[in-house]
Protein backbone atom coordinates (compact mmCIF):
# COMPACT_ATOMS: atom_id res chain seq x y z
CA UNK A 1 0.00 0.00 0.00
CA UNK A 2 1.45 3.60 -1.02
CA UNK A 3 -0.01 6.84 -0.66
CA UNK A 4 -0.14 8.53 -3.81
CA UNK A 5 -0.71 12.63 -3.57
CA UNK A 6 -1.61 14.73 -6.19
CA UNK A 7 -1.05 18.56 -6.43
CA UNK A 8 -2.37 21.65 -8.80
CA UNK A 9 -4.36 20.57 -11.60
CA UNK A 10 -3.16 17.04 -10.97
CA UNK A 11 -5.20 17.10 -8.30
CA UNK A 12 -7.91 19.33 -9.98
CA UNK A 13 -8.03 16.14 -12.88
CA UNK A 14 -8.14 13.03 -11.25
CA UNK A 15 -10.52 14.75 -8.31
CA UNK A 16 -8.97 13.98 -5.14
CA UNK A 17 -5.85 14.97 -3.18
CA UNK A 18 -4.49 11.60 -1.81
CA UNK A 19 -5.71 8.33 -1.78
CA UNK A 20 -4.05 4.94 -0.98
CA UNK A 21 -3.39 2.49 -3.87
CA UNK A 22 -2.65 -1.58 -3.15
CA UNK A 23 0.23 -1.66 -6.26
CA UNK A 24 2.85 -4.22 -6.78
CA UNK A 25 4.19 -1.42 -9.46
CA UNK A 26 8.31 -1.66 -9.42
CA UNK A 27 8.99 1.64 -10.72
CA UNK A 28 7.34 5.10 -10.75
CA UNK A 29 6.30 4.69 -14.52
CA UNK A 30 4.65 1.32 -13.72
CA UNK A 31 2.61 2.44 -11.01
CA UNK A 32 1.22 5.32 -13.81
CA UNK A 33 0.70 2.48 -16.28
CA UNK A 34 -1.37 1.01 -13.41
CA UNK A 35 -3.82 4.27 -13.02
CA UNK A 36 -4.19 4.87 -16.54
CA UNK A 37 -6.12 1.68 -16.95
CA UNK A 38 -8.34 2.39 -13.95
CA UNK A 39 -10.28 5.52 -15.37
CA UNK A 40 -10.13 7.87 -18.49
CA UNK A 41 -9.22 10.95 -15.54
CA UNK A 42 -6.21 9.62 -14.82
CA UNK A 43 -5.17 9.03 -18.49
CA UNK A 44 -5.85 12.36 -18.41
CA UNK A 45 -3.69 13.51 -15.72
CA UNK A 46 -0.69 11.31 -17.03
CA UNK A 47 -1.34 12.26 -20.87
CA UNK A 48 2.01 14.28 -21.06
CA UNK A 49 4.66 13.03 -18.34
CA UNK A 50 6.85 16.03 -19.53
CA UNK A 51 4.54 18.67 -17.86
CA UNK A 52 4.67 16.38 -14.50
CA UNK A 53 7.20 15.64 -11.44
CA UNK A 54 7.60 13.23 -9.03
CA UNK A 55 9.03 13.06 -5.61
CA UNK A 56 8.98 9.97 -3.41
CA UNK A 57 8.81 10.51 0.24
CA UNK A 58 9.46 14.00 -0.28
CA UNK A 59 12.25 14.28 -2.57
CA UNK A 60 12.16 14.82 -6.15
CA UNK A 61 12.52 12.11 -8.35
CA UNK A 62 12.66 10.59 -11.35
CA UNK A 63 10.16 8.47 -13.51
CA UNK A 64 12.00 5.29 -13.63
CA UNK A 65 12.76 5.32 -10.16
CA UNK A 66 12.08 1.96 -7.85
CA UNK A 67 9.28 2.07 -5.75
CA UNK A 68 10.55 -0.45 -3.12
CA UNK A 69 10.11 1.03 0.25
CA UNK A 70 8.82 4.32 -0.61
CA UNK A 71 5.62 4.87 1.51
CA UNK A 72 4.72 8.68 -0.27
CA UNK A 73 4.74 9.49 -4.16
CA UNK A 74 3.42 12.75 -5.05
CA UNK A 75 2.60 13.85 -8.62
CA UNK A 76 2.51 17.14 -10.01
CA UNK A 77 2.95 20.01 -12.17
CA UNK A 78 6.51 22.36 -12.43
CA UNK A 79 6.68 24.72 -9.17
CA UNK A 80 6.31 27.45 -9.19
CA UNK A 81 7.31 29.16 -6.00
CA UNK A 82 9.00 33.06 -5.40
CA UNK B 1 18.62 29.85 10.01
CA UNK B 2 15.13 30.17 9.82
CA UNK B 3 12.25 28.61 7.57
CA UNK B 4 8.73 29.94 7.94
CA UNK B 5 5.82 28.70 5.63
CA UNK B 6 2.82 30.28 6.80
CA UNK B 7 -0.73 31.38 5.41
CA UNK B 8 -0.49 34.30 8.03
CA UNK B 9 1.10 38.09 6.17
CA UNK B 10 4.19 38.90 7.24
CA UNK B 11 5.67 42.71 7.98
CA UNK B 12 8.55 43.00 5.60
CA UNK B 13 10.29 45.84 7.71
CA UNK B 14 9.29 44.15 11.10
CA UNK B 15 10.87 40.94 9.97
CA UNK B 16 14.04 42.91 8.66
CA UNK B 17 14.78 44.68 11.77
CA UNK B 18 14.61 41.13 13.70
CA UNK B 19 16.78 39.78 11.17
CA UNK B 20 19.36 42.20 11.95
CA UNK B 21 19.08 42.28 15.52
CA UNK B 22 20.14 38.85 16.02
CA UNK B 23 23.06 38.95 12.64
CA UNK B 24 25.51 38.85 14.84
CA UNK B 25 29.29 38.41 13.24
CA UNK B 26 27.76 40.13 10.28
CA UNK B 27 28.67 43.17 7.98
CA UNK B 28 26.05 42.81 5.18
CA UNK B 29 22.48 41.88 4.96
CA UNK B 30 20.83 41.30 1.88
CA UNK B 31 16.66 40.91 1.87
CA UNK B 32 14.77 40.22 -0.88
CA UNK B 33 10.66 40.32 -0.96
CA UNK B 34 8.27 38.82 -3.32
CA UNK B 35 5.01 40.66 -3.64
CA UNK B 36 2.08 39.68 -5.43
CA UNK B 37 1.76 40.74 -9.21
CA UNK B 38 -1.37 41.58 -11.02
CA UNK B 39 -2.32 40.38 -14.21
CA UNK B 40 -1.59 42.10 -16.90
CA UNK B 41 -4.49 43.31 -17.56
CA UNK B 42 -4.77 44.78 -14.06
CA UNK B 43 -7.94 42.30 -13.04
CA UNK B 44 -6.21 39.63 -10.35
CA UNK B 45 -8.60 39.07 -7.46
CA UNK B 46 -6.80 36.54 -6.05
CA UNK B 47 -3.22 34.73 -6.31
CA UNK B 48 -4.08 31.13 -4.53
CA UNK B 49 -0.88 29.48 -3.41
CA UNK B 50 -0.58 25.77 -3.11
CA UNK B 51 2.04 23.74 -1.30
CA UNK B 52 2.83 20.35 -0.31
CA UNK B 53 3.21 20.27 3.55
CA UNK B 54 6.09 18.62 4.78
CA UNK B 55 7.99 18.01 1.80
CA UNK B 56 8.14 22.33 1.50
CA UNK B 57 9.40 22.54 4.97
CA UNK B 58 12.18 19.91 3.67
CA UNK B 59 12.83 21.41 0.43
CA UNK B 60 13.34 24.93 1.88
CA UNK B 61 15.35 24.10 4.95
CA UNK B 62 18.14 21.94 2.27
CA UNK B 63 18.37 25.04 -0.15
CA UNK B 64 19.11 27.43 2.76
CA UNK B 65 21.50 25.04 4.32
CA UNK B 66 23.47 24.89 1.16
CA UNK B 67 23.39 28.68 0.58
CA UNK B 68 25.06 28.51 4.27
CA UNK B 69 27.46 26.91 3.67
CA UNK B 70 28.39 27.62 0.24
CA UNK B 71 28.23 31.30 1.23
CA UNK B 72 29.39 31.08 4.47
CA UNK B 73 26.27 32.93 5.82
CA UNK B 74 25.72 34.21 9.93
CA UNK B 75 22.56 34.06 9.04
CA UNK B 76 19.51 33.31 6.69
CA UNK B 77 15.77 33.91 7.10
CA UNK B 78 13.08 32.28 4.16
CA UNK B 79 9.44 33.18 4.79
CA UNK B 80 6.78 31.96 2.40
CA UNK B 81 3.45 32.22 2.27
CA UNK B 82 0.79 29.89 1.09
CA UNK B 83 -3.45 30.46 0.92
CA UNK B 84 -4.95 33.13 -0.77
CA UNK B 85 -2.99 36.49 -1.44
CA UNK B 86 -4.27 39.64 -3.01
CA UNK B 87 -1.85 42.22 -5.70
CA UNK B 88 0.78 44.00 -3.60
CA UNK B 89 0.63 41.05 -1.05
CA UNK B 90 3.68 40.48 0.15
CA UNK B 91 4.31 36.50 -0.63
CA UNK B 92 7.65 35.32 0.70
CA UNK B 93 11.30 36.90 1.75
CA UNK B 94 14.27 35.48 1.74
CA UNK B 95 17.08 37.68 4.57
CA UNK B 96 20.47 36.77 3.96
CA UNK B 97 23.64 37.82 6.63
CA UNK B 98 27.35 37.80 5.86
CA UNK B 99 30.78 39.34 6.94
CA UNK B 100 31.00 40.91 3.31
CA UNK B 101 28.02 42.08 0.79
CA UNK B 102 29.21 39.69 -1.79
CA UNK B 103 28.42 36.23 -0.18
CA UNK B 104 25.26 38.24 1.08
CA UNK B 105 24.22 38.97 -2.74
CA UNK B 106 24.97 35.59 -4.28
CA UNK B 107 23.68 33.85 -1.45
CA UNK B 108 20.09 35.39 -1.84
CA UNK B 109 19.74 35.07 -5.58
CA UNK B 110 20.56 31.27 -5.09
CA UNK B 111 18.02 31.18 -2.56
CA UNK B 112 15.44 32.58 -4.66
CA UNK B 113 16.16 30.61 -7.76
CA UNK B 114 15.92 27.71 -6.03
CA UNK B 115 12.73 28.22 -4.33
CA UNK B 116 11.15 29.23 -7.38
CA UNK B 117 11.95 26.01 -9.31
CA UNK B 118 12.70 23.11 -6.61
CA UNK B 119 10.18 24.28 -3.56
CA UNK B 120 7.07 22.66 -3.70
CA UNK B 121 4.60 25.56 -4.41
CA UNK B 122 1.95 26.35 -6.56
CA UNK B 123 0.31 29.84 -8.03
CA UNK B 124 -3.16 30.09 -9.52
CA UNK B 125 -3.97 33.45 -11.02
CA UNK B 126 -8.07 33.85 -10.50
CA UNK B 127 -9.73 36.81 -12.28
CA UNK B 128 -13.43 38.00 -12.65
CA UNK B 129 -13.15 36.17 -15.84
CA UNK B 130 -10.59 32.83 -15.79
CA UNK B 131 -8.78 30.97 -13.39
CA UNK B 132 -5.01 29.60 -14.27
CA UNK B 133 -2.72 27.60 -12.82
CA UNK B 134 0.70 29.54 -13.35
CA UNK B 135 2.92 28.15 -15.88
CA UNK B 136 6.71 27.36 -14.77
CA UNK B 137 8.96 29.14 -17.19
CA UNK B 138 11.89 28.05 -19.16
CA UNK B 139 14.03 31.09 -17.89
CA UNK B 140 13.54 30.15 -14.08
CA UNK B 141 14.52 26.33 -14.81
CA UNK B 142 17.76 27.33 -17.02
CA UNK B 143 18.31 29.94 -14.26
CA UNK B 144 19.61 26.82 -11.68
CA UNK B 145 22.32 26.15 -14.27
CA UNK B 146 24.36 29.02 -13.25
CA UNK B 147 25.00 27.71 -9.93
Amino acid sequence: MIDVLYFAWVRERIGLPREQVETSAATVNDLIAELILREERYALAFSDLSSLRVALDQELSDFDAPLAGVREIAFFPPMTGG
Amino acid sequence: MQIRVQSEPFDMGAESNAFAQSATGAGAIVTFTGITRDSAAGDLAVMEIEHYPGMTERALTSIAEQAMQRWHLTDCLVIHRYGALAPTDPIMMVATASRHRANAFAAAEFLMDYLKSRAPFWKKEITASKTDWVAARAEDEAALKRW
